[in-house]
């Protein structure tokens, strides 16, 4: 797992000091509950009692909480505030939300060392240092009210907004100690609360973000409007690591509404008094590209050298008992499971507004990584970081394509060539051709079988090291941690295991983050491999799992309830199957059965889907059971449809006809059960994408008898009457 | 020649090429950001707006196809009767997340509640299937819908 202590180079435990220590800094316009929407206000103004970076006072007793992880869908703004405010024991109807701006000083995620949202560790990472910044700013508040009676501290309490003197029964409100208070000096230690006296965490409190969803007025980056801007369409070089070579723009600076043709190097954008006008301008562009030296690779080669890489040993991440002895005894089984490469394909397409003025650059967009972006922003604008304004918005999706920031570099190219703001939208056309693509990677097992149980697991991954290109100091010895997340955590008691890392980059196709990350290929084969074991051994899929996780309670007990919940063992019709995942990532232990029924041409119908979840103290059930249901979509529609291809250096596929998505007719009904948990808190966003693939895997191989080992799964494999 | 429509009530008069779609001129024209781009295609519906009551895809309809007709926009259909229940039944069964397709979803069930106030799954799947949702909160809203057929709305 990913964690402070797997990235010792990175983190930045000084963190919450430093925090604390100049949140007096910085004192922001408080906005209305809405302002969620708008974009953070730079004017510091009056913010009254300001004791750390995330909590403003004002006197009106209006609580403004400053989010340092970015919202795009997982609920992390209701759920962060959540644990402010419990510890704050702030009013929660009167608690706003806003935007924290660029700081890695400030709001640096305590396991990254820089201002990102990703792999699920919002809640994670955070959850003592908020804790501890509204525990704080709480004693602040009480020491002020009872310096003001006279009393003793200890002799107050605080609740919903208000210091009480229960002796002398008198309040006040935290509006009405907020000057007070910001004359308090913080505590150095306070004191957190008991998790038994929560009285918002674990409760299902409604989304703060919500409301203005229903009714058109939240903003996303690509809602941005302002005075005197324009809107660009792009047309990156559809080659990988192509150039512009000719444009001839004769046509299209013909067309109404087309005000100018931008050449950068490797794109030409259209900029219009609207998206239509920009569009068509593209589209009468004539462009010759310089294909460059990548014009002939294909995912077919790309497979060729990835199963070639396979086939070498690779760097050893971890390796318990005595592996090669263990291999040599037993029943032995062998298999290689292949994943594609996949395209994010939010539904808010990539997109960036920028305004580059003489001495400054200003963006508005959706962003999960700040700063990234506003240091990257700084290059190309050619002026210093402090003179570049980031505007965070909503995010219409994320899913790690928003943790590049490409698309605000390629938009302050082009806004570098006017002196208005110009709206960079790409189609969706260019959303799916030219994203950071979750790599390819082929996993390879061997494992033997003693008495019924694995006696010997080796498990070779060969794929991209997103993390040596995104996080560099992250990648050492060779071994990207990221692709063997899930594997050096397998759940299972493996007496000789042993597991190694192939790094095998594809030729000019840039690789990221995924939704689920490196899971998403360490989940699928290890299930997959359990589940062809468990038939080798002649055990029940579950049976022969549980007899593995005798030393993993939390692992076993959801285990035991989804086999309850999903009819596990009852009687089914023919070509229908359950199949399991069980997967303890993220510090969160979820197990999944998916029930399938295979038609005679192959296709595919999902009937039932049973999701047992301990993800430790739920700071919001309804999120969690929300974040696994997603999740689950999200990783089916990729087990389904999701493979994006490359011919003669392109991306063959462009739109949602051709990379299709699970649609409501497509859903059954999925149960999820959170379970009440006492343990602190794991991580939720990525886990339910990681279970859908394997489990529906498995439930074909129970249904069929067909043990497919790449996805998406081919439906010519599943046609009654082949062989399984 | 100025394009005239009537949105939400209200007529608007502006300039925009005749084959100009909907979606482009309520955005970048009109300022009104509620309907969203997702495909271009009428693939994914992020833009459904209505027209004469009807759920359509903006991003594929020209505006000159809509002038006499009414069309309304996600900013105005809470107020008609089974807008104004599918926005609560969104809130009430906290259907949403990163929410934006949420626009387009939320105007394809209060057309398909107009025309049908007792949907079955399979009215609904018809009616949702053009409308699609990556955060996958799809399950929901089906939940969703009926709760705001059943009237049993908190």
């Amino acid at each position: 797992m990913i964690t402070e202590k797997t990235l010792p180079n990175v983190s930045r435990r000084t963190l919450l000091t430093g925090g604390l220590a100049t949140g007096f800094l910085l004192a922001f316009h408080l906005p209305l509950r809405a302002a969620v929407n708008e974009p953070v206000q730079r004017d510091a103004t009056d913010g009254k009692f300001a004791p750390n970076a995330f909590i403003r006072i004002d006197e009106t007793g209006r609580t403004v909480l400053m989010m340092p992880q970015v919202e795009m869908g997982q609920g992390t703004y209701t759920s962060i505030s959540a644990v402010l405010a419990e510890e704050l024991d702030a009013d929660w109807s009167k608690v706003e939300v806003q935007h924290a701006p660029p700081n890695d000083k400030l709001y640096a995620n305590p396991t990254f060392g820089l201002q990102v949202t990703g792999n699920s560790n919002s809640i994670r990472a955070w959850w003592m240092p908020l804790r501890k910044a509204g525990a704080t700013a709480r004693a602040m508040l009480v020491q002020a009210a009872a310096s003001q009676w006279g009393v003793d501290a200890a002799s107050c309490t605080a609740s919903k907004g208000e210091v009480a003197h229960a002796a002398s029964g008198r309040k006040l409100g935290y509006g009405e100690l907020a000057l007070a208070a910001q004359g308090q000096t913080p505590p150095k230690d306070a004191a957190v609360k008991d998790p038994k006296d929560f009285v918002l965490i674990g409760q299902p409190l409604k989304r703060l973000d919500t409301p203005d969803k229903v009714n058109g007025k939240a903003l996303y980056g690509i809602d941005a409007i302002l005075p005197g801007m324009k809107i660009a369409a792009i047309a990156n070089c559809p080659v990988f690591g192509g150039k512009v070579g000719k444009v001839d723009d004769s046509a299209a600076m013909k067309i109404a509404g087309v005000r100018k043709v931008v050449v950068l190097d490797d794109a030409v954008a259209v900029i219009g008094d609207h998206m239509w006008a920009a569009k068509k301008g593209l589209e009468a562009l004539k462009i010759e590209w310089n294909e460059g030296p990548h014009a002939g690779i294909s995912t077919k080669d790309i497979w060729q050298d990835l199963r070639d890489a396979s086939a070498k040993d690779g760097v050893v991440a971890k390796s318990t008992g005595d592996i090669a002895k263990a291999l040599a005894t037993g029943d032995k089984f062998e298999a290689s499971f292949e994943l594609p490469f996949l395209a994010h394909a939010s539904m808010e397409p990539i997109n960036a507004t920028v305004h580059v003025r003489p001495d400054a650059c200003e963006i508005w967009t959706g962003t999960q990584i700040m700063t990234r972006v506003q240091s990257e922003a700084a290059k190309a604008a050619g002026v210093p970081a402090d003179k570049v304004i980031v505007n965070q918005h909503l995010l219409g999706g994320g899913f790690g394509r928003k943790l590049e920031p490409d698309m605000v570099v390629a938009a302050v190219k082009i806004a570098r060539q006017v002196d208005y703001p110009v709206k960079v939208i790409w189609t969706r056309e260019e959303d799916i051709q030219h994203d950071v693509y979750r790599p390819v990677y082929r996993d390879q097992v061997t494992a033997t079988l003693v008495d019924g149980k694995v006696a010997a697991w080796k498990y070779k991954i060969a794929g991209s090291a997103i993390l040596a290109r995104w996080l560099p100091p992250a990648f050492q010895k060779g071994i990207d941690i990221d692709a063997i997340d899930a594997a050096v955590d397998a759940p299972y008691d493996f007496a000789n295991f042993h597991v190694e890392y192939v790094r095998a980059e594809p030729p000019a196709v840039p690789t990221g983050f995924w939704r689920g990350v490196g899971p998403n290929n360490n989940v699928f084969a290890i299930e997959c491999a359990m589940d062809e074991l468990a038939r080798k051994a002649g055990k029940d899929p579950i049976d022969f799992r549980k007899s593995m996780l005798t030393k993993n309670p939390r692992m076993l007990s959801v285990l035991n309830q989804v086999a309850e919940k999903s009819g596990w063992g009852q009687p089914l019709p023919a070509r229908v199957g359950r199949g399991v995942c069980v997967q303890p990532s993220f510090a969160s232990f979820i197990a999944t059965v998916v029930e399938a029924e295979i038609d005679d041409i192959g296709e595919i119908v999902l009937r039932r889907i049973t999701s047992v979840v301990d993800t430790g103290i739920a700071v919001n059930p309804d999120t969690v059971k929300a974040q696994i249901e997603g999740g689950l979509i999200f990783g089916l529609t990729a087990a389904l449809y999701g493979e994006i291809t490359i011919d003669k250096g392109r991306v063959q596929q462009s739109n949602f006809h051709d990379y299709r998505m699970m649609r409501i007719n497509e859903t059954p009904k999925i149960d999820v059960t959170v379970v009440k948990s006492g343990e602190a808190p794991g991580g939720i966003g990525e886990a339910g994408v990681n279970a859908g693939p394997p489990a529906l895997r498995n439930a074909i191989y129970a249904a069929t008898g067909v043990a497919l080992r790449r996805l998406p799964i081919d439906r010519k494999l599943l046609a009654a009457g082949r062989k399984a | 020649m100025a394009t005239v429509l009537t949105i939400n009530g209200e007529t608007k008069s502006f300039d925009a090429p005749p084959e100009m779609p909907l979606l482009w001129v309520l955005r970048d024209i009109l300022g009104m950001t509620g309907t969203k781009f997702g495909c271009g295609i009428a693939q994914c519906g992020a833009c459904t707006v209505h027209v004469d009551g009807k759920a359509v895809r903006s991003c594929v309809l020209p505006v000159s196809a809509v002038a006499n007709r009414a069309i309304t926009t996600i900013e105005h259909v809470g107020t008609t009767p089974s807008g104004a229940k599918v926005q609560k039944a969104w809130l009430d069964a906290e259907v949403i997340q990163c929410g934006y397709c949420q626009s387009g979803q939320i105007m394809s069930a209060a057309a398909l509640l107009a025309a049908t106030p007792n949907p079955d799954d399979s009215d609904i799947d018809a009616a949702m299937a053009g409308n699609i949702c990556r955060c996958g909160t799809y399950v929901r809203i089906r939940e969703a819908i009926k709760l705001a057929a059943s009237g049993r709305q908190s």
